[in-house]
């Protein structure tokens, strides 16, 4: 281990939680959704991937980053809505495994739609000119962009805490996942919640989409491993806990960036390890509670 | 019925209730006869294999009330279990589907036992994880694998059936045999569900709570399901390895999975013959889109929206009720 040092350690946990950030980002809209809706959305790598050439189109039509950036997310979100309104709402009621199957089968209508429009071939997405080059961070050199990125993440994670914990309409949601029963009693019409939710969800998979862009590329099948992978955070986590999803996908990104260094062929299996293992002593993961939002 | 007819056996069984009765020899009458009215018998082998694949999915999907999204480790791992055995060990066909066969039942073990643990909503997406994770450690295993290639070389020109030698590479002869391995699942498959085991699977279904109070172990009740669903499947993977010759990595990848779900829902699940439907469908469907335009997964996925949507019991569920019905 004398090869390793201490700095080079430091360094790979921060591009770790670099890494987690997208995880992080993935596994909130999927259990926001999953926490009011039952709906375990299997579009959620689509939405991912939808918000990547949306990025691009944008970033193209535009020239600036920072557009797209704001405007992405709004349009991915949009898709999202229409997407609860018209194809979700009819199933609500019918089991849960019906939604699960339609968002299944929507991710291949949205995959193609984008083999159609953008082509079979992948693209690139160029690093920002302001977010390129690195920083000395105390530690060593790091990339700005990946420090950007969490940033931002932090930005997004606390304006939803706020949102939910703070706000009156945040009061609506959490009392709608509690029990809409009641909160449509009182007059309040709970579909609106949902399709909102819906919205947000979707819309910060999109962010996330355009985020990771830069990092690795885009292809019209890049959403395809991230759903797996935003799955392990959300069952590591706690399906339907916020903060829960910040843990975990925190942690998957640093186990990732840990394994890549000591044992790279490892990298892809360790996250699942790491899954089974939280299965085994906590079945319903780290901060799971069975529906409401924690 | 216009007059009471009081000669007339009482409760005179429906006919589809006869049907029922002697499904399994139906189902085999079927596929016997089922290659001279397909377009070309490559695609009836295909339909075959994949359609026990989906019969052994239905029976945690259509019978237990599972949605898993993790049964393509089950046909990959039968498919490199036996392939495996074949290339690497040279051992005999037979051997080797025997093979596939006990190390996906396996693989059905450990999936399982993590698995169950989990609740509802939650099974989807942990079977989705766990079959990712076989999925890279085969990939991984390139040399005896062959990684990101798949494995080559399953070739077997002629197998040996009790002394007799019959040329495999003959697609009549290559249905047949593997119709005797298929003829033999469902016959067992038929078996399971008219057990004791079989009702309370679906009691488990229609309501868990319910068959947990009436002292039935569901923990154990599911993963004993999930276990034999997953031999089923090892055994359509195994059969696949030698009807390809070639077993590719994307076997194990959770769209695969994504297929069978898709069968299922398409033939109409919890049903028995529906299975064979639903890989008849998918396949033709994909066969005669891919003729028409490269961009055939666009129509797959809408045709499949739009039985979520509006025919949920799929192709042969609709056909059932609808002869219910008269």
């Amino acid at each position: 281990m004398s090869g390793i040092g201490l700095e080079l350690l430091a360094l790979q946990l921060v591009t770790g939680v670099a890494l987690g950030a997208i995880y992080v980002l993935l596994a909130l809209g999927l259990s926001l959704i999953f926490g009011l809706l039952n709906v375990v959305n299997f579009a959620h790598g689509a939405f991912f991937m939808v918000g990547a050439y949306v990025g691009v189109f944008l970033f193209g039509l535009t020239g600036n980053f920072w557009v797209s950036l704001v405007l992405t997310p709004l349009g991915v979100g949009a898709i999202g809505l229409a997407v609860e309104r018209v194809l979700l709402r009819p199933l609500y009621g019918r089991g849960i495994d019906y939604p699960l199957l339609l968002t299944f089968g929507l991710s291949y209508v949205f995959i193609e739609t984008i083999r159609i429009l953008f082509g079979l071939t992948g693209m690139r997405f160029p690093t920002p000119p302001e977010l390129r080059g690195a920083v000395n961070i105390g530690i060593g050199f790091f990339p700005l962009y990946r420090l950007f990125l969490i940033g931002i993440t932090a930005v997004i994670v606390f304006a939803l805490w706020y949102f939910i914990e703070r706000t009156r309409y945040g009061l609506i949601i959490r009392a709608g996942a509690r029990d809409p029963e009641i909160v449509r009693v009182l007059g309040i019409d709970v579909s609106k919640i949902w399709l909102l939710v819906f919205g947000i969800g979707t819309g910060i998979a999109g962010l996330s989409g355009v985020l990771a862009a830069p990092l690795q590329g885009i292809t019209p099948e890049m959403g395809v491993p991230v759903l797996a992978e935003a799955f392990v955070v959300t069952v590591v986590g706690g399906m339907g806990s916020l903060a829960g999803a910040v843990i975990a996908g925190l942690l998957v990104g640093i186990v990732v960036s840990m394994t890549s260094l000591f044992a790279p062929e490892m990298a892809k299996v360790s996250i699942f390890i790491l899954m089974a293992l939280v299965l085994l002593v906590r079945p319903r993961g780290l901060l799971g509670r069975a529906g409401a939002l924690g | 019925m216009t007059s009471i007819d009081l000669t007339a056996p009482r409760d005179q069984p429906h006919w589809l209730d006869v049907a029922s009765r002697y499904r399994v020899a139906l189902t085999l009458a079927f596929l016997v006869i089922f290659p001279w009215i397909t377009p070309y018998e490559a695609l009836a082998v295909n339909i075959l294999v994949l359609g026990l694949y989906a019969l052994g999915f239905n029976l945690v999907f259509g019978y237990t009330g599972l949605l898993s999204f993790g049964h393509a480790a089950f046909l990959g791992t039968g498919a490199y279990g036996c392939g495996i055995a074949i290339v690497s060990y040279k051992i005999g066909w037979f051997g080797a589907i025997l093979i596939g066969t006990a190390s996906a039942t396996l693989l059905g073990v450990v999936m399982g036992f993590l698995a169950i643990r989990t609740r509802g909503i939650y099974f989807a997406m942990v079977t989705l994880a766990l079959s990712m994770c076989v999925y890279y450690a085969f990939y991984q295993m390139q040399s005896l694998t062959g990684g990101e290639n798949g494995l080559r070389g399953v070739n077997l020109q002629t197998i040996s059936v009790l002394g007799v030698s019959l040329p495999f590479i003959n697609p009549t002869v290559k249905y047949y045999v593997i119709l005797a391995f298929v003829a033999v699942a469902i016959w067992l498959f038929s078996r399971i569900l008219a057990s004791p085991f079989g009702a309370v699977l679906e009691a488990i279904r229609e309501n868990e709570e319910r068959a947990r109070a009436c002292g039935y172990d569901v923990a154990r009740t599911k993963l004993v399901a999930f276990i034999i669903s997953g031999a089923f499947c090892g055994l359509a993977g195994a059969l696949n390895a030698i009807h390809l010759s070639i077993v590719p990595i994307e076997t194990l990848h959770y769209t695969t999975s994504g297929q069978v779900v898709m069968m299922s829902l398409l033939g109409g699940m919890g049903t028995f013959f529906g299975p064979f439907v639903g890989a008849a469908a998918f396949l033709l469907i994909e066969d005669v889109l891919a003729m028409l335009t490269s961009h055939w997964q666009l129509f797959v996925g809408i045709i499949f929206i739009v039985f979520v949507l509006f025919f949920p019991r799929g192709i042969w569920g609709s056909l059932l009720q609808w002869a219910e019905r008269k």
